[in-house]
């Protein structure tokens, strides 16, 4: 048992022996550390003003390189920087005072004009400048990685064009910096903080442990059932910051490192609780562009950075972006606990609104997704009402398996339209045995109707929601069929214009 | 005397820095370095108290009772006031109408009034002891939409009537007409910055309150107000906002005051920041319109009369709802002569936030229902909108008067538009887009060009003077202090640079200082476009009279005729010889000089009689135009802007690279206004929208991919600052053309033969309803029309 978070912030080691567990890093920076720079904007991770960079040791043993990865300081807690280096905008200007190469082009492009979004956008630059694929929230393949790599940070006054000037500019030229002569003298610190001992710390408002394995996490789980598991804490951290909920004690699994992993298994790629939603969406685009394309618009870098995949899973959000997308794949969500471990498809994991299967004692520890069936078409398609960084209005996601010309097998899943990621029965049953052409729209939009009553709310109508829910398959439709119509406005790669 | 003459220095002879350069803004190396300090980063005083209000849970109820106890029995909460513990009086009206107590009395008028103010020695404490009051309601009946508006009947404001001619009789008689509703929504300006005042209690009456405001001497009179003291006695500071859009004009003032009111009471200093979910519920945002149009026209998209009456949900308070809805109506012409006219606005009070500037204050909703008048003709006529717009234009010797009698002497619209549609090969990318959805089953392709005309000056006459001081200390350095306030505008910058040129010293010598009202008094809002006008024609001012004295010092020093001491870059010549400005300043210091000056500067030319509808409220007027291309799902009525090109008249700009900033800034803020920005109250009147996670403005994503701006050459007629003009506003409303080439993608479902009405915000649903109405209009109506 460690009773200590240790981690550098910029340079300097920090040790950190008594904290509350819901401590956000903003206000452990503002308050504690008087590093003003970084500002609140919103407090709940949607605006970017408090982007901070997270250095972390990545790779195999010996040969770990530093990942730079933008994090939303309101909604992180500070026991969750351990083991990391943490920049803020106050850490980039060189030893003489100069500005780093990312500030001096903001400047000369005329990026900021209030000024305080800037720090926030100074260090999505910066982290863009150090680890394209890590400041876009690992987007597989981005036709634009600019606009990726900001998503996740809000400017009210330059309509962004000069900010993109200098972001072009950045990664048209990059420049060496300080952080790259400390690369690896940072990376040897940091890998010295490494341990296995699960660490607790607490202050007067509760604890924060953090285990490092899994059968520690199912220990203190189990003997600590009022706990609140952690993981990324892009959900979480809201019902402090906004509900002033207190939560004690914390179990944050952000050191289990084999929560972390993802491996090919012979039932499909499996992917572990703890593995981020920028790494699991660039293992998933491999699947499918659509997934790539899916999890590019899941939040923004910095939430993608933080928040889990198991996290999105066990946190049952109906608007939860993956878990359709997975019903719709056939996944397995994997279940454990100090007694054992079970497996139950994903759909059946979502009982109702704001319940799940899932004991007390147990915790989600990852999902496996199985290969695509041969002859199987996939197509996930979210419509929200602005296409980054917002919560979707309805998700749609499909896997028919086609078998000559037409529909054996529908799994057809969505988001948005009940109160839990549902499957639509009647839909599928609507499709099967049918071509895939035109002539199936009609039954299978009735259909839809009777599957779902979807809430009307301020992110859309029911009646939206219902007719864009049916209105997918028409596009699908487009997609399948000859022509190759122009069906998308906002995708990766070759799907812009599938 | 106002003439610019500057000198004509060889290139390599010039300051840096000065008027009509790209000067970077003053703030910009602290920005991306994060020093600069806004309010909530400054060291806080010693026993600072935290403070957070206490919100009503009701739209529309009589507070039957209010239990504190479990407020102040709250760990570390130090006190708690209500409306009983005002010393002075508990109104904050920054329209002087009386209607907007600072803390609720008896009755809550919308849902997130705050009804008292819990300071603790924490703001999580703060926080938390605020939701625990025990409330008792008895509720009445909320006036919530336009309908029950309607139907209740009370407005917040006497209307405005603006007519010319008989409308009536010419409608009449017209061989075409259209009558229409269309329903325009609010906008919230989500600063990045949220409200924040921070209040340090002074001996006896005094209190200096730092507040993020576009308006510190409203401030400052509110706090007397509240407090009951004198104006004098409270100090009002502001060196930066992180944004304000107009958010900070009035709305900032319910925070100031409660910082005050705490800090004189307890003698602490006291700070309130409000989350940002509490800041959007209480504070007002864009007025929502619904505007209802009747137009005659002739066969050939000729307007001949308009009628329309502008209904603006203003909320539960007057605030500044009287001058946006008369500007709403000042704006209903845009760029369009219309023969015979009647348009009338109706300010209803509902129990809804009390809804507040916003940039362009009313213009750009008045704006927006006139291009859906041109629109409507255009459809009616079965010509391009453009052409509708272009054969309406006013003329420049006829057809050149207001619906509010003001003879209009600087357009340039037509030269200004015909501009831009060559630059943007808008008639051939537009024949191009309409045939290439005729093959292109689910994404549809429009366009737009749309024209601006945005009147510069407050039309409370009174609002525009301004005040400047400027000092010269004796090593030659500057101090520069007015009453305009930094929002993020560049206003610091620009003025600077006016001081610099006029004194003919690199602008990094003009030190800019915090706008206070302990220096210079009485000032107006920032707003209203206004600020380089108004304060740099004070700070032209104040270094002209500095100026004088100076030429009179070194002639009668050197013994030279005052005509032979000039002004060169970073020198004075006096008679043949140059002396450098320091050693100037420091002789003129030692011959006893005054150094410091006062600058002050009104408006001429501009009057204005309400009741009679008439006068010239304006000095001048900013052209401007946009042409916008975009993208439609009608599967889903999502959407992509694809390219924008502006072309915008800023005068002889006084920073080209800052009035460019504000020109893409507008754009891409009004673009939000009218797409994905919606404002969402649920049938208890709880407003829905109320955090970034839910409220989408514009991402970085969504600016268009092709971007092209550039500035309209164009002198200004009258003499503003160095011919420049005011920018700060009029590109919001390039953002209308964005409107319009999502309803000219929706067209093409039907064959571009019936006019989409897409009203605002274009949502992806009202985007998708409007495909799907067009889709039932080609389906019932085939037209013989290709």
């Amino acid at each position: 048992m460690r009773h200590a978070i240790r981690f550098l912030l910029g340079h300097e080691a920090r040790t950190i022996e008594a904290c509350d567990p819901t401590l956000t890093v903003l206000d452990w920076l503002r308050g504690s550390e008087r590093l003003i720079g970084t500002k609140e904007g919103c407090n709940e991770g949607d605006c970017g003003a408090c982007t901070v960079v997270v250095v972390r040791p990545e790779g195999p043993p010996g040969a770990e390189r530093l990942r730079y990865c933008t994090v939303d300081a309101c909604i992180t807690f500070l026991g969750m920087l351990d083991g990391c280096q943490i920049l803020t905008v106050e850490h980039l200007r060189g030893a003489d005072g100069s500005l780093h190469p990312v500030q001096r082009l903001m400047v000369e492009e005329h990026g900021s004009q209030c000024g305080f979004c800037t720090p926030g956008f100074v260090m999505s630059l910066f982290a863009m400048t150090k680890d394209l694929p890590a400041a876009t929230g690992d987007v597989w393949a981005s036709a634009s990685p600019i606009d990726d790599a900001l998503a996740g940070n809000l400017c009210r006054c330059t309509g962004y064009a000069p900010i993109v000037r200098a972001a072009e500019r950045a990664l048209a030229a990059p420049e060496a910096d300080a952080f790259d002569a400390a690369h690896d003298t940072t990376l040897a610190r940091l890998l010295a903080l490494r341990d296995d001992e699960t660490v607790a710390v607490s202050g007067p408002k509760g604890r924060f442990l953090a285990p490092a394995t899994t059968g520690a996490l199912v220990d203190l789980v189990a003997e600590h059932p009022g706990a609140t598991i952690v993981a990324g804490a892009t959900d979480v951290a809201l019902w402090v910051t906004k509900g002033l909920r207190v939560l004690d004690p914390v179990i944050w699994l952000g050191r289990v490192r084999d929560l972390a992993t993802i491996a090919e298994t012979p039932q499909g790629l499996r992917i572990g609780a703890g593995v981020t939603l920028a790494a699991a969406g660039a293992a998933l685009a491999k699947l499918h562009p659509d997934l790539g394309e899916l999890f590019r618009r899941h939040g923004a870098a910095q939430t993608r950075n933080a928040g889990t995949l198991g996290g999105n899973i066990a946190n049952g959000s109906p608007i939860g972006d993956a878990a359709p997308a997975l019903i719709a794949l056939g996944a397995t969500l994997h279940l454990a606990s100090r007694t054992g471990t079970r497996d139950l498809p994903l759909e059946d994991f979502f009982v109702a609104y704001g319940r799940q299967d899932r004991a007390a004692d147990e915790i989600v520890t990852g999902v496996t997704v199985p290969p695509l069936p041969a002859g199987a078409r996939l197509a996930v398609y979210k419509v929200s009402k602005r296409f980054d960084e917002d919560i979707s209005a309805v998700l749609g996601a499909f896997r028919l398996t086609l078998d000559a010309g037409r529909i054996r097998e529908a799994r057809i899943a969505y988001g948005g339209m009940a109160g839990t990621p549902k499957r639509a029965a009647q839909g599928e049953a609507a499709l099967v045995g049918q071509p895939l052409d035109a002539t199936v729209i009609p039954a299978f939009k009735a259909a839809l109707a009777r599957d779902f009553t979807p809430l009307s709310d301020m992110r859309a109508s029911a009646a939206y929601r219902l007719k864009v829910a049916g209105n997918l398959i028409e596009r699908l439709i487009h997609e399948a069929g000859p022509g190759a119509p122009e069906t998308r406005l906002a995708a990766i790669g070759a799907l812009a214009h599938a | 005397m106002l003439d610019h003459t500057p000198p004509a220095p060889k290139p390599e002879d010039r300051i840096a820095g000065g008027a009509h350069t790209p000067r970077i803004h003053d703030s910009a190396a602290r920005h991306v370095g994060g020093s600069a300090v806004y309010i909530d980063d400054a060291a806080e005083p010693a026993g600072l108290l935290h403070v957070c209000l206490g919100l009503g849970e009701r739209a529309h109820a009589r507070l039957v009772s209010v239990d504190l106890g479990p407020v102040r029995s709250t760990e570390g909460v130090v006190a708690v006031f209500t409306a009983a513990d005002v010393p002075g009086v508990n109104e904050i009206s920054s329209s002087h109408r009386g209607d907007e107590p600072m803390l609720a009395e008896d009755t809550v008028s919308y849902l997130g009034q705050p009804i008292f103010a819990v300071a603790a020695l924490t703001r999580d404490a703060a926080r938390r002891a605020a939701r625990l009051a025990v409330i008792a309601y008895e509720d009445l009946a909320p006036v919530l939409t336009y309908r029950e508006a309607r139907a209740d009947g009370k407005l917040v404001w006497p209307p405005m009537t603006l007519a010319r001619g008989d409308a009536d009789t010419v409608l009449a008689e017209a061989p075409g007409i259209v009558r229409g509703r269309m329903a325009i929504g609010g906008q919230e300006h989500f600063y990045l910055e949220g409200q924040i005042a921070l209040a340090i209690p002074g001996e006896d009456d005094e209190v200096t309150v730092h507040t993020s405001t576009q308006h510190p001497s409203e401030a400052q009179a509110l706090v007397a107000k509240v407090l009951g003291t004198v104006n004098s006695a409270v100090t009002a500071e502001v060196r930066r906002m992180g944004g304000g859009f107009g958010g900070k004009e009035s709305q900032s003032n319910l925070f100031a005051c409660v910082a005050a009111l705490v800090a004189k009471k307890t003698g602490r200093a006291a700070k309130i920041r409000p989350d940002r979910d509490d800041d959007m519920v209480i504070t007002g945002k864009r007025h929502d319109f619904e505007v209802d149009y009747l137009v005659g026209h002739t066969s050939d998209g000729k307007i001949l009369a308009v009628d329309m009456q502008l209904a603006a949900r203003c909320g539960w308070a007057a605030d500044l709802s009287g001058p946006v809805t008369d500007r709403a109506l000042f704006h209903a012409d845009n760029c369009y002569h219309y023969p015979a006219v009647h348009l009338t606005s109706r300010p209803y009070r509902t129990n809804t936030q009390s809804n507040t500037a916003f940039r362009g204050f009313g213009g750009p909703q008045g704006m927006v229902a006139a291009e859906r008048v041109i629109e409507e003709v255009a459809y009616a006529c079965g010509l391009d909108p453009l052409e509708v717009r272009k054969r309406n234009f006013y003329g420049t010797e006829t057809d050149n008067v207001t619906p509010y009698h003001q003879t209009i002497s600087d357009n340039c619209i037509r030269d200004l538009v015909a501009k831009l549609e060559v630059d943007c090969d808008y008639a051939a990318r537009r024949a191009a887009l309409h045939a290439a959805n005729e093959t292109s089953p689910v994404i549809k392709r429009g366009i737009a060009l749309t024209p601006v005309k945005f009147g510069i000056s407050f039309t409370s006459t009174a609002y525009n003077q301004a005040g400047a001081l400027v000092h010269i200390y004796n090593d030659g350095s500057v101090g520069l202090n007015h009453g305009g306030t930094e929002m993020g505008q560049g206003l610091y910058v620009k003025v600077a640079q006016v001081v610099a040129e006029e004194f003919q010293i690199d602008a990094d010598r003009v030190r800019i200082t915090a706008t206070t009202t302990g220096k210079v008094p009485n000032t107006s809002a920032t707003a209203a476009s206004s600020g380089a006008d108004l304060n740099g024609m004070a700070a032209r001012a104040a270094a002209q009279t500095l100026k004088g004295r100076l030429v009179a010092f070194a002639a009668e020093a050197w013994s030279v005729a005052p005509e032979t001491v000039l002004f060169l870059p970073n020198r004075v010549r006096v008679g043949n010889q140059e002396i450098a400005w320091g050693e100037l300043i420091h002789k003129a210091y030692l011959a006893r000089i005054q150094l410091s000056a006062t600058g002050f500067y009104k408006t001429p030319t501009i009057h204005w009689d309400r009741d009679a509808g008439r006068g010239h409220p304006f000095y001048y007027f900013a052209y401007g135009a946009a042409c916008v291309q975009a993208a439609v799902d009608t599967l889903t009525g999502e959407y992509r802007i694809e390219r924008a090109d502006i072309l915008h008249d800023c005068g002889r700009s006084l920073n080209p690279a800052v009035d460019r900033g504000q020109i893409e800034g507008g754009f891409i803020q009004g673009l939000g206004w009218l797409t994905t920005e919606e404002l969402w109250w649920d049938g208890a009147g709880r407003l829905r929208t109320h955090a970034p996670s839910t409220y989408k403005i514009p991402a970085c994503g969504d600016r268009p991919r092709i971007f092209n701006v550039a500035l309209y050459e164009n002198e200004n007629r009258e003499e503003t600052i160095y011919r420049s003009k005011a920018v700060g506003e009029p590109p919001l409303m390039l953002g209308i053309a964005g409107l319009h080439a999502l309803s000219d993608a929706v067209a093409s479902v039907a064959g571009h033969r019936h006019c989409p009405r897409l009203d605002a915000p274009a949502t992806p649903e009202r985007v998708l309803d409007a495909v799907d109405r067009m889709r039932a209009l080609a389906h019932h109506a085939p037209s013989a029309q290709p």
